[in-house]
């Protein structure tokens, strides 16, 4: 009876730990990049940080347009994901059967562990070259090519976890529904989408949270030229990440430089922009959750 | 010119392991320094020197198995932030130090030397569908500074210019925006234009070279493969118009050539000291000619 208490006196407090230490790690790791990143607010003047021109070895730490080429890329990678993600989770949870469902659900995942330096040695060598001769575009290593390779590699977790909830909502919604004479299409769009709501949000929000963090591909394809993007147009010019730029000249700087200095505030932009996402969903899924509450109540 | 190996290797750390049962055969090699057993040197930066420096690793461990070489790429301002962070033996670079680098090391307590080890030129290319096929020193900082945005205007076909460089991290590229962009004036203030698109590697501009007939790149000769067209480089209007090989770069006849280093921290000592005089010795400067780069020494 007293070990009994004991170990779970003790695994309690273990699990209790585990549980705060993640929420550690995100404070010490903003604390880490705030103390690397903050000198460079003083060392670089503000009116150069929100300047157009990035060429960090001439003084010119203008962040826009890494700013802007991140959000641009993630924005078209959004939009490949979200409607291809939801729409195959739909299929996989509403309408394939069952076999389809076995052979689908494990083929996306596989998907999802495509390494991302693999997708993009395919983009430049194959998916480039396609875009710039179908679009007619002076050259393939665009934003949009980004754009789509990310939009692949986000897909699975959208999918995912979308599916998850899609198979979770109960048995007896759909019956309810079918038994008033919806058609199916009805049943998906009307009640089982929008009961799932919550955990379709939370796959578009990871998914997204993937297309912001990924480095390898974009650097590879999309160009790197650090060019604020003006317009739905600058989709069809090369951009440059702020994923890309902190991996590409990470290695080049030396301890304790402005450059240095500057990339970690990139990096800590970075944490500000992905927790905002984050944030976002979780405002949504809340509200939703007390609106669905108050409906089934 | 012997294919080099793909730069995409310089993300792989390529320790060249000495053979251990060797381990115990005297040198045979005269005038080289006692052997101290397991021997390191590690060994890192210019991504255009890496496959040179990596034959030259492979060859000296035949002659001295005991001692263990180190390669990495990464570009030249990555090996010499290693020198000044010290935590390489030797920094390969494609270009000098920058003084504000030299004040960087010696304030971390490291005072850089400099040795020239070999010589190269930087090849302009374009697609082998481009009829352009020779410009000046003016025409091509006017290209890549934004000016000309058009092939029709430098005599070529109605396409617009695609302006490919290396990253900023790259001794090719500081070389370029000196000597090319800003015609080696140290006044001039010119700049890549902000479309110029940077590339990671050596293996992404020839990869957009051979398939884009927009493009225009530049990269160490060593790296000129099939399916790109070299581009004749001239100093002034009306020629001559040379194209890059180890003679015209030896007669100072190609414009755009120059210098790779290789840089200690202080006096090379002992093992690296024996490595060093060995690079400048006979057989390693013809690998230097085999690898498609030009010999230091006449």
């Amino acid at each position: 009876m007293k070990t009994g208490t004991w170990s779970e006196f003790i695994l309690t407090r273990l699990i209790k730990i585990a549980g705060y230490s993640a929420v550690l790690f995100v404070i010490l790791i903003f604390v880490f990049l705030l103390r690397e990143g903050g000198p460079g607010v003083l060392e670089v003047p503000l009116t150069t940080l929100f300047s157009a021109r990035w060429y960090p070895i001439e003084g010119f730490y203008g962040l826009l347009p890494l700013i802007g080429g991140t959000l641009l890329v993630t924005a078209g990678a959004a939009l490949v994901a979200v409607p291809l993600g939801v729409a195959t989770a739909v299929y996989i949870a509403e309408i394939a059967p069952r076999w389809a469902r076995e052979v689908l659900k494990p083929l996306v995942e596989v998907l999802g562990g495509l390494p991302s330096v693999l997708l993009g040695f395919l983009g430049i060598l194959i998916f480039a070259p396609l875009v710039r001769s179908v679009l007619d575009l002076p050259t393939g290593l665009t934003a949009f090519t980004g754009a789509v390779l990310l939009g692949a590699i986000s897909i699975p977790t959208v999918v995912s976890v979308a599916e998850d909830a899609l198979d979770s909502v109960p048995r007896t919604y759909r019956d309810a529904a079918l038994a008033l004479g919806a058609t199916e299409w009805q049943t998906i769009w009307r009640v089982t989408v929008p009961a799932a709501r919550s955990g379709i949000l939370t796959g578009i929000m990871l998914g997204i949270g993937r297309a912001i963090g990924e480095t390898m591909t974009v650097m590879m394809v999309t160009g790197n030229a650090p060019v604020l993007p003006k317009g739905l147009a600058a989709l069809f010019h090369p951009t440059r990440t702020m994923t890309a730029t902190i991996a590409a000249e990470m290695g080049e700087v030396a301890n304790g430089s402005t450059h240095y200095h500057v990339l970690f505030l990139i990096g800590a932009v970075l944490f500000l922009i992905s927790l905002a996402v984050n944030l976002a969903a979780a405002a949504v899924v809340f509200r939703q959750r007390k609106r669905a509450e108050r409906i089934l109540s | 010119m012997a294919l080099p190996l793909s730069p995409i290797n310089r993300a792989l750390i390529v320790i060249l392991m000495a053979a251990w049962g060797t381990r115990c055969a005297p040198s045979t090699t005269a005038g080289t320094p006692p052997t101290t057993t397991g021997a390191i040197i590690v060994n890192k930066g210019s991504d255009t020197m890496v496959n040179l420096a990596l034959a030259w690793a492979e060859a000296y461990q035949e002659q001295r198995p005991d001692v263990q070489i180190s390669v990495t790429g990464g570009g030249s301002g990555t090996g010499i932030a290693a020198l000044i962070n010290g935590t390489v033996d030797i920094a390969n670079a494609s270009r000098q130090m920058k003084a504000d680098e030299i004040a960087e090391a010696e304030a971390n307590g490291v005072r850089p030397v400099e040795f020239v080890v070999a010589r190269d030129a930087i090849a302009i290319v374009v697609n082998p569908a481009n009829p352009v096929s020779q410009l000046t020193i003016d025409r091509l900082s006017d290209i890549y500074s934004g000016l000309i945005n058009n092939w029709a205007e430098l005599g070529g076909e109605d396409r617009p210019i695609v302006r490919l460089s290396r990253e900023t991290n790259s001794g090719t590229h500081v070389y370029f925006l000196e000597q090319v962009l800003r015609k080696g004036e140290s006044a001039d203030k010119t700049l890549f234009a902000p479309e110029t698109l940077l590339l990671p590697s050596s293996e992404g501009i020839s990869a957009e070279i051979r398939q884009n007939p927009n493009a225009i790149g530049y990269d160490g000769l060593g790296y000129v493969t099939e399916g790109m067209k070299v581009v004749a480089v001239g100093r002034i209007e009306g020629g001559p118009f040379v194209l890059p090989s180890a003679e015209t770069v030896d007669s100072l006849a190609y414009p755009i050539a120059r210098d790779l280093y290789m840089y200690t921290a202080g006096e090379p000592q002992g093992e690296v000291k024996a490595y060093l005089s060995w690079i400048l010795g006979r057989r390693a400067q013809e690998i230097v000619s085999e690898l498609g780069f030009v010999p230091a020494l006449p």
